[in-house]
């Protein structure tokens, strides 16, 4: 797998996105809580003021104002952190979003431990299970600039609900702009015969260095890109089990509600394999540099190998 | 449209339908629904005058009102019924199992005449001012009418919405506080001081007014008022003063008939205090 630029934040790729969305789509409005410049939403306030709404710190009014905004036929991007585009709001999306079925997407960046420096307060790690747990939300982790930029067109499209969740840091952009995204169908990454390493965000490019590794010790790893955690590609997951007999999940966020939990329930349900998981087991994190905390924290390409020869020894 | 005392006569109405829908499944919130019943007559019927038959989800064209204190569904409800949204008989199935009229107001069964999910409190008014927002959005001159209980307002989110609307000019919004002084454990004054409820939202930035949301004529001319104040850069309010329970002598003033239904002989007492009927469902 190639580079396809320097490296980029996943952020910007959802600034992009979204002031692309502005030409294309006039129902198309945002709305943020005090961090434009961190959620990249620069452009788009700059360009169309009148369908921007700058709210304050105030994340709970601004999911309210986002639900409202839908009846009149908008389609609203809420844009903070991922911390605050979630545990803060998590019964005004419930009952005003989810329940309700408003066409709101709410979009969260500086998720996870990359984050970095500022720690655990804001390095939410259970923002994934929280919205894969509402009826009728879709979850969406896409792994690089590219991908963001993509999934953030194509939520508009989307009639409902939708999580959209990505980060901080500049990391590897590699997803190839004329493979088109479609909301939850996985992308094969590369095929491989002896284990599926699924993996979510900022932890593909880690399980992409994995499979060379792996390959160095005769392992013939096969990477599968789960850009939607919800629906899950129920399919695709099967079909690459069913092949290599056993798995391995990857993702930026806790075990518990995660990517690895959707996987190992649905394997349990159709196909019992074995299954370990790369994941932040029921901790808080901490400040660091990404680079550190995900080391420190067992997020990298090594922890990936050593549990894929966990899983294949497991066969 | 409708004389005041063909008006006075579906509150009676409502309020037979209220005591009957709560009665029949032991369950609901009767207080506030009494309480506010003059309230949602005068709004269909006298100041938004909605089209029942042609209900969309965003409404383009017509005033929309939202009910941010889910709770007192039995009166939206029967107003609701009444005015044409659905089968008067619909009433009867009331938080029953697969009912369209679930316990708190919502979009999920797809019931017509409301556009939103309410009950955990504090919320309508944010979605009141994103869907004035759209319609400013749209070209659309019609208002958007919201209604919040006054314990309600012990919600931080209220205040954030407070603040948003007048800082960003929402003069399409009409807000409703039923100021009734109750809530479940008591007295507002009791359990959370609101304090003078005037000076805070005139403080917020907010053209307030006053009336007696139990008396027909009074209230009817105050939201007129409301809606002839709106358009000129500031959100309005109508602080309603109510009394919860009212029209039914044992449930008036008490915060006990906040959720509680009646057994058989408080409902055939109720029923006598509330002669006047359109008909049953």
């Amino acid at each position: 797998m190639k580079k396809l630029t320097e490296d980029r934040d996943t952020r910007s790729g959802f600034g992009v996105g979204l002031l692309e969305l502005g030409n294309t789509n006039p129902n198309v409005v945002a709305l943020c809580a005090d961090l434009t410049g961190s959620l990249k939403m620069d452009a788009f306030q700059k360009e169309f003021p009148d369908r921007f709404f700058q709210v304050g710190i105030a994340e709970a009014n601004m999911i309210g104002i986002a639900a409202g905004l839908t009846i009149g036929g908008k389609i609203p991007f809420t844009g903070t952190f991922a911390n605050f585009s979630t545990g803060r709001v998590y019964d005004q999306i419930r009952q005003s979003v989810a329940y309700s079925g408003k066409n709101v997407k709410i979009c969260a960046s500086h998720a996870g431990l990359t984050l970095g420096e500022d720690g655990a307060t804001h390095q939410i790690l259970e923002d994934i299970g929280l919205m894969k747990m509402l009826p009728g939300m879709t979850v969406i982790n896409p792994c690089d600039f590219n991908q963001t930029k993509a999934a953030t067109i194509a939520i508009a499209k989307h009639e409902g609900p939708v999580y959209l969740r990505f980060g901080r840091p500049k990391v590897p952009n590699f997803f190839p702009e004329d493979i088109p995204f479609e909301i939850g169908k996985a992308w094969k990454i590369s095929e491989g015969t002896d284990v599926s390493i699924f993996a979510t965000g900022h932890l593909v490019w880690k399980a992409i260095e994995a499979a060379d590794l792996l390959r160095e010790k005769g392992i013939s790893a096969e990477v599968i890109n789960i850009h939607t955690i919800k629906p899950l590609d129920v399919e695709a997951v099967i079909a690459s089990v069913r092949k290599t007999g056993c798995a391995v999940t990857a993702e930026e966020h806790q075990r518990n509600g995660g990517l690895g939990d959707s996987i190992a329930q649905m394997l349990g349900l159709h196909l019992p394999s074995p299954i370990e998981m790369v994941a932040v087991n029921d901790s808080f994190g901490e400040s660091g540099t990404p680079e550190e905390l995900l080391e420190k924290y067992g997020l990298n390409a090594a922890a990936i190998v050593t549990a894929a020869e966990k899983t294949m020894s497991r066969k | 449209m409708p004389t005041t005392l063909e008006l006075k006569a579906l509150c009676s109405q409502t309020r037979r339908d209220i005591v009957r829908m709560v009665h029949a499944v032991n369950s609901g919130h009767p207080g506030a629904s009494l309480g506010c019943t003059e309230f949602f007559v005068t709004l269909y019927h006298e100041v938004m005058r909605p089209n029942p038959g042609n209900f969309t989800m965003d409404g383009k064209g017509e005033d929309l009102f939202f009910l941010s204190n889910g709770h007192i569904s039995p009166v939206w409800y029967s107003v609701l019924a009444r005015y044409g949204y659905f089968p008067v008989p619909e009433l009867s199935t009331f938080r029953k199992l697969n009912t369209r009229l679930q316990g708190h107001p919502t979009t999920h069964e797809g019931l017509t005449g409301i556009r939103m999910s309410s009950g955990s409190l504090g919320q309508g008014l944010s979605v009141a001012i994103g869907a004035a927002t759209a319609k400013r959005l749209n070209g659309d001159g019609r208002h958007v009418y919201v209604l919040m209980g006054d314990g309600e307002l012990q919600e931080g989110q209220v205040w954030e919405a407070a603040m948003y609307a007048a800082a960003n000019k929402v003069d399409n919004l009409i807000a409703t506080v039923d100021v009734n002084g109750r809530q479940i454990d008591g007295d507002t004054d009791d359990v959370l001081n609101l304090g003078d409820l005037r000076a805070k939202f005139e403080a917020f930035g907010w053209k307030v007014f006053e009336s007696d949301g139990n008396h027909l004529e009074n209230l009817t001319a105050t939201m007129k008022a409301c809606k002839d104040a709106s358009g000129n850069g500031l959100p309005v309010m109508n602080l309603m003063r109510t009394e919860m329970g009212q029209g039914v002598d044992f449930m008036v003033g008490s915060h006990k008939w906040h959720g509680v239904a009646p057994n058989d002989a408080q409902l055939q007492t109720a029923l006598t205090q509330l002669e006047e009927t359109l008909g049953d469902y």
